[in-house]
């Protein structure tokens, strides 16, 4: 994410760094005992975003429809910019003299903490669309909840972000119902990617000791309070898109968060990761 | 030596010279995306916030600001990010929002931000957007979405069926 003006004004670091002391006064940043968690779980927002951003910035250029070629890359953008902000904030908690841009391009896979469903291929577009709307049904209800974060800067962020996420959802959601309720080759490719990337779905609500203990900073809701939420919204999609819910264990594929991954993160980062590997401190 | 420093009115006049690098009818302060001007002793300190998060613009504008104050001679300078309160287009100005529609725009319809399910809902259900954005170039409302999305990330693209032009929309943020 090497931005524009790190390339127009050489101070950018320094101008960030007395912008940062700018922000709203946050206590939990000053938290020691709270840190290792509180950076992990801004690591999670900001790799979610990250990878599904990159993911899916794959489709420019290919989208079967220039619309839809340019929603992909528009919604992407918006993830990206996301990332910028999750990232930019798990660095300062981490206070160690990383920038968002270390931590995009410098970490191994294992030190990522996405969902294994945003690492997966795009598959045909019925797969990227069921993951885009199952994500963004759940991306909706956090940032939702977290507009009410004891912390004001994690809260500032949601509220930034959920404006964008809103227009994520309303796009996915209705093409999930339109070609769910569409021709029968249509619906049988959503069927089918609904099938294939609804194990991966649980991880979202799966909490471990990272999001106990933001929770009960007040930083982030109790995953378990979300979970109904989304339920409502999924089975409200699929009903009117006429597919079925499969009759699977939802939570079979996790341990993304804890940095366990597929075998695809490893491309993804190859590919996102090269320049900065190859020519450290590469800037334009 | 003592220097005059400019007031912060006027400094707010030179930032209304300093047009969107995308839509160059409208400037940065018809936009509403700078909160603030004040001095900090010496140091001019205007505070900007970003429209979408990931707006390729952002980088661009503040580098725009920044030579756009410098050439006006204001030698120590600090360009902030405000997030909070987030944008809204509500905060396009009147005589911008004219400037648009001049433009071939069609500028915003407050308070009709994307709520999600709730107006995806109803759109699908009316069998249209329960929207009217008119034709920046005949005017008419009988128009009809075409994409959510657009040729830069806050803008939604539309087509006239009166007169069969396609046109963007600012869409509500």
């Amino acid at each position: 994410m090497p931005s524009l003006p790190d390339a127009a004004m050489p101070d950018a670091a320094a101008l960030a760094q007395r912008a940062a002391a700018e922000q709203a006064h946050d206590p939990h940043l000053a938290d020691v005992a709270l840190k290792p968690a509180f950076f992990d779980w801004l690591c999670r927002m900001g790799d979610n975003s990250l990878i599904l951003g990159h993911r899916i910035s794959e489709w420019c250029g290919h989208g079967p429809a220039l619309e839809e070629d340019i929603a992909q890359a528009n919604t992407a953008l918006d993830l990206i910019g996301q990332t910028q902000m999750w990232l930019g904030l798990a660095a300062e908690v981490e206070d160690a003299g990383r920038s968002a841009d270390d931590l995009a391009y410098l970490r191994d896979a294992m030190k990522f903490r996405n969902l294994k469903l945003l690492e997966l291929p795009n598959g045909d577009l019925a797969v990227t669309l069921m993951r885009q709307f199952l994500f963004d049904a759940f991306h909706f209800e956090l940032l939702t909840a977290l507009c009410r974060s004891s912390s004001p800067r994690v809260a500032e962020i949601a509220a930034k972000a959920l404006k964008e996420v809103s227009y994520h959802l309303e796009r996915s959601s209705d093409l999930v119902v339109r070609l769910g309720d569409g021709t029968e080759e249509s619906h049988a490719r959503m069927q089918a990617a609904l099938d294939k990337v609804w194990p991966y779905t649980g991880e979202m609500f799966a909490a471990d000791g990272v999001d106990e203990a933001v929770a009960k900073a007040g930083i982030a809701p109790e995953l378990s309070e979300l979970l109904p939420l989304w339920q409502r919204t999924v089975a409200q999609v699929l009903s009117e898109a006429t597919l079925s819910q499969p009759d699977r264990d939802f939570a079979a594929q996790k341990g993304g968060k804890q940095g366990r991954h597929t075998e695809h993160l490893g491309y993804i980062l190859a590919e996102m990761q090269f320049l900065q590997r190859a020519y450290p401190g590469a800037s334009w | 030596m003592a220097t005059v420093l400019p007031s912060v009115d006027e400094v707010w006049a030179w930032l209304g010279e300093v047009p969107d690098p995308e839509i160059p009818v409208v400037s940065v302060t018809d936009l509403g995306i700078v909160r603030e001007v004040r001095w900090d002793g010496d140091t001019l300190v205007v505070a900007v916030t970003p429209t979408y998060s990931g707006c390729p613009a952002t980088g661009v504008i503040d580098l725009m600001i920044e030579t756009h104050l410098r050439g006006k001679g204001i030698a120590d300078l600090r360009l902030e990010r405000r997030l909070s309160p987030p944008w809204t287009t509500d905060w396009v100005t009147e005589a911008a929002r004219d400037k648009l529609r001049a433009y071939g725009i069609a500028p915003p319809v407050d308070g009709t931000a994307s709520d999600g399910m709730t107006a995806s809902r109803a759109a699908r259900l009316s069998g249209r957007s329960n929207l009217v954005i008119a034709c920046p170039r005949c005017g008419s409302s009988d128009t009809e979405r075409v994409s959510q999305f657009g040729s830069t990330p806050c803008k939604a693209s539309y087509r006239c069926r009166a007169c069969l032009e396609p046109f963007d929309y600012f869409k509500c943020h």
